[in-house]
């Protein structure tokens, strides 16, 4: 997980808060708010690619044998993936 | 040359606007700002100005469309009143965050409810904290000076800030009044091309609105309080350049017949003109009385208050709103608070006037200032509704 600490004090705020380095956001691991993660059973796995499609952060990739998974740097454990697949090969399992 | 001709103030603010050399502009029309929209549109219909009008479906998307606009580098200019006023709210204070140096002039209205398209500053009153310049013009020739004036200040590198000009609706908007527009060169040498501190272009990414937490949150918003306050500096130097090159001058704070005068009156938009006249047949009459007109109100001109109110035993503040269950009116809070700490304080009387486009003649004006003249202390620091009917 990524601490963002912010600025040593308000003159660091460019004008406007204009991000001046494009694809920074990238940079904040937005995982550290997750509370509970997707666990992929490839036994029950179709390979239909439903999780990714449905997966808001963008998150879920293909694996070269083409099964799924999530990168956990921005997975926030919303559970959308476990709710959308229909052979249940996900599992949210509490997080700690 | 400069031009003088006689002309419907809403149209002179639209050909102001013309002179400007503006990129682009986004107007959603609403009484009794309609005629500054219909005459830049028709300026840029009639190609006498190379810019863009964006007939747009509501105030909401004038003003995104001119913050996306401003982004990429132009100059642009929007404007609006009451209720269209309020649909911008939203909008209002990220157009400062984002420090885009938009030009927005408001006819000044009451807001809803009652529905009432008549002047007073309920409009423009909600919007005092949203980071923006806010400036009040008292007739027809300083709503053309300071609507070209602001994009000066707006685009300031020290400022780039939005700036809105508050023009009374129907006392000024619709009155035709013999005005001066200056001379185009000269306009154009006061007022360079903008020079953006960031633009939005593919070829160099950057990013605009940024997403921001707790962690930068407060330091952004300290940031944005330190450039609306530093902007006064730009503001006073700007009207010094325009008072050296078109020879009218002008200040955060006006003072007319002020000195010795025990008892101060207080206005903020036209009134100020009305009072001008009350306070000279008083002063014919033999009372110390004076005038102060706030000209300025974001970033608010705490020290030139204290300055010009120092000898008042009294002083009078009109106000054109109501802060419903507040302290009297908005300016009148103001101006109290300027002077909390000081060691010698007048007493202070509110009268809030003119809502909804009720009348105030100078007969009004000069019974207000009568009575307060003749009051002995007991009703400083209270509020009331001049003549409202018990």
């Amino acid at each position: 997980m990524t601490k963002k600490d912010g600025p040593t004090g308000w003159r660091e705020i460019t004008t406007g808060c204009v991000v001046l380095r494009p694809g920074s956001a990238s940079e904040y691991h937005t995982g550290s708010w997750r509370a509970q993660r997707p666990v992929w059973n490839n036994s029950k796995c179709i390979k239909c690619g439903i999780c990714y499609v449905f997966c808001p952060e963008g998150c879920v990739s293909q694996t070269e044998d083409g099964y799924f998974k999530a990168n956990m740097d921005y997975c926030k454990g919303c559970g959308i993936c476990a709710h959308e697949c229909w052979p249940r090969a996900i599992a949210m399992v509490e997080e700690g | 040359m400069a031009k003088r001709v006689g002309m419907e103030v809403a149209i002179a603010v639209a050909e102001a606007v013309g002179q400007c050399n503006i990129d682009m502009a986004a107007v959603y029309p609403i009484t009794p700002q309609s005629h500054i929209g219909e005459h830049l549109s028709d300026l840029v219909a009639d190609g006498r100005i190379d810019a863009e009008f964006i007939t747009v479906e509501s105030e909401h998307s004038a003003i995104s469309a001119v913050i996306g606009a401003s982004g990429t580098g132009a100059r642009v200019y929007t404007a609006t009143s009451s209720q269209g006023l309020m649909l911008m709210h939203e909008i209002l204070p990220i157009a400062s965050a984002m420090r885009l140096p938009i030009v927005m002039g408001i006819a000044n209205r009451a807001v809803s409810g009652p529905l009432n398209i008549l002047n007073d500053h309920s409009d423009t009153m909600p919007q005092r904290d949203s980071g923006w310049i806010s400036i009040f013009v008292e007739n027809g020739q300083e709503a053309i000076d300071m609507t070209i004036q602001s994009f000066k200040i707006a685009e300031h590198k020290d400022v780039n800030l939005p700036i809105c000009v508050n023009i009374d609706g129907f006392q000024l908007t619709h009155m035709v009044e013999s005005v001066e527009f200056p001379d185009q060169e000269m306009v154009n040498k006061f007022l360079p091309p903008r020079e953006p501190f960031a633009t939005l272009h593919p070829s160099k990414p950057l990013t605009m609105g940024a997403f921001a937490m707790a962690d930068y949150f407060t330091e952004i918003m300290k940031a944005k309080n330190e450039a609306l306050k530093n902007s006064k500096k730009v503001i006073l130097a700007v009207w010094e350049e325009w008072a050296r090159m078109f020879g009218r001058t002008y200040k955060p704070v006006e003072a007319y017949k002020t000195d010795g005068a025990e008892t101060l009156v207080l206005t903020m938009g036209s009134m100020g003109e009305t009072a001008e006249m009350a306070i000279d047949e008083l002063r014919a009459e033999g009372l110390s009385v004076g005038l102060v007109k706030l000209r300025l109100w974001r970033p608010f001109p705490f020290a030139e208050i204290r300055d010009v109110l120092k000898n008042a035993k009294k002083v009078l503040v009109t106000d054109r709103a109501v802060s419903f269950g507040g302290p009297g009116g908005p300016v009148f809070s103001e101006i109290k608070s300027a002077l909390y700490n000081e060691r010698v304080r007048p007493a202070i009387y509110n009268y809030i006037i003119g809502l909804g486009g009720r009348d105030v003649p100078v007969t009004d004006f000069v019974s207000m200032i009568k009575k307060v003249v003749q009051d002995a202390g007991e009703n400083a620091d209270t509020y009331e509704f001049l003549g409202v009917r018990e």
